[in-house]
């Protein structure tokens, strides 16, 4: 599996970390919520195609990266930096399928 | 400063790390493999929206122009410098001290300046199979279209990372781990057997 790093460019998958599900919301460090953190900690939309998900280029530029990777075929769709609003559509895809 | 011991003083049962010719040097080595020792090794970290500035210090200090790009880089054989992440650059220089002369011209508003110069180790590979060495190391493309004079790669070698810098057609700086250039060394000797390597 190769993950085109927006700054190195394709490289091989054994140089990323896995850095988890992409769709997750922190609360607040504050937040009382209950319900919020019990779905930042353990929900999870599991789909069958397409899934943000959030990687390091850790053998590389250590950047962190937006990645929507295709579950069923390991097709990278987007990869862009975390930093910033990159925002992917896969997310809505994802959760009009639920 | 601390005088400096390199990693990579030889030892009687090591002959890879002695001066002269090994493997298969018949016909003459195809690999040179040195230490460079650079006085100053440092990393320079720029905050969101102030890459520009960072390289404007970069050429006040250095005198070198960076080109446009990620991983782009340049050297005049005394200092070199490239960008290995977005907003970071690897600067380096022969003489020691580099990290005062940026004391004032990188400003904590613009970014961060680490002074690396005891903790990497600087292998040069060169030589007319140097490409095909590393090309066995690591999986990045080292053609020199693909990979132009001064540009920089960060990449590992299993779990050695390693920041490549082309400074030569078929000459290569590689910035090391300290505490891996031993046994990093030894492996690039050993992956020049077959085409031979001299050590200077």
């Amino acid at each position: 599996m190769l993950i085109t790093c927006p700054y190195c460019g394709p490289r091989d998958v054994i140089e990323f970390t896995y850095q988890g599900d992409g769709n997750r919301e922190r609360p607040q460090p504050a937040s009382q919520n209950l319900d919020a953190w019990n779905a930042y900690v353990y929900d999870r939309l599991n789909p069958a195609g397409d899934h943000n998900e959030i990687w390091q280029h850790s053998g590389g530029c250590r950047a962190h990266l937006r990645v929507v990777r295709n579950t069923l075929t390991h097709e990278i769709s987007s990869v862009a930096f975390a930093r910033g609003d990159h925002k992917v559509a896969a997310r809505h895809k994802a959760e009009g399928k639920t | 400063m601390v005088e400096r011991q390199s990693p990579l003083e030889p030892a009687p049962l090591e002959p890879e790390l002695r001066t002269g010719s090994h493997g298969d040097f018949e016909h003459g080595p195809d690999v040179i493999l040195s230490e460079t020792r650079p006085g100053s090794i440092l990393q320079l970290a720029a905050w969101p929206g102030q890459e520009k500035n960072l390289i404007a210090g970069i050429h006040t200090v250095t005198g070198l122009a960076l080109p446009d790009g990620a991983g782009a880089g340049s050297t005049d054989g005394v200092r070199s410098v490239f960008g290995f992440a977005p907003g970071k650059f690897t600067v380096v220089d022969e003489a020691e001290g580099l990290v005062s002369a940026f004391a004032g011209v990188v400003t904590p508003a613009i970014g961060t300046v680490t002074d690396l110069s005891h903790g990497r180790t600087a292998i040069r590979i060169a030589g007319p199979k140097a490409e095909w060495v590393l090309a066995k190391f690591f999986a990045i493309d080292f053609a020199l279209p693909a990979f132009p004079v001064g540009a920089g790669r960060s990449t590992m070698h299993h779990d050695v990372f390693a920041q490549i810098q082309r400074t030569g057609a078929d000459q290569f700086d590689i910035y090391v781990f300290r505490s891996f250039a031993r046994s990093f060394w030894k492996a690039l000797c050993h992956a020049s057997e077959e085409v031979g390597y001299e050590v200077q």
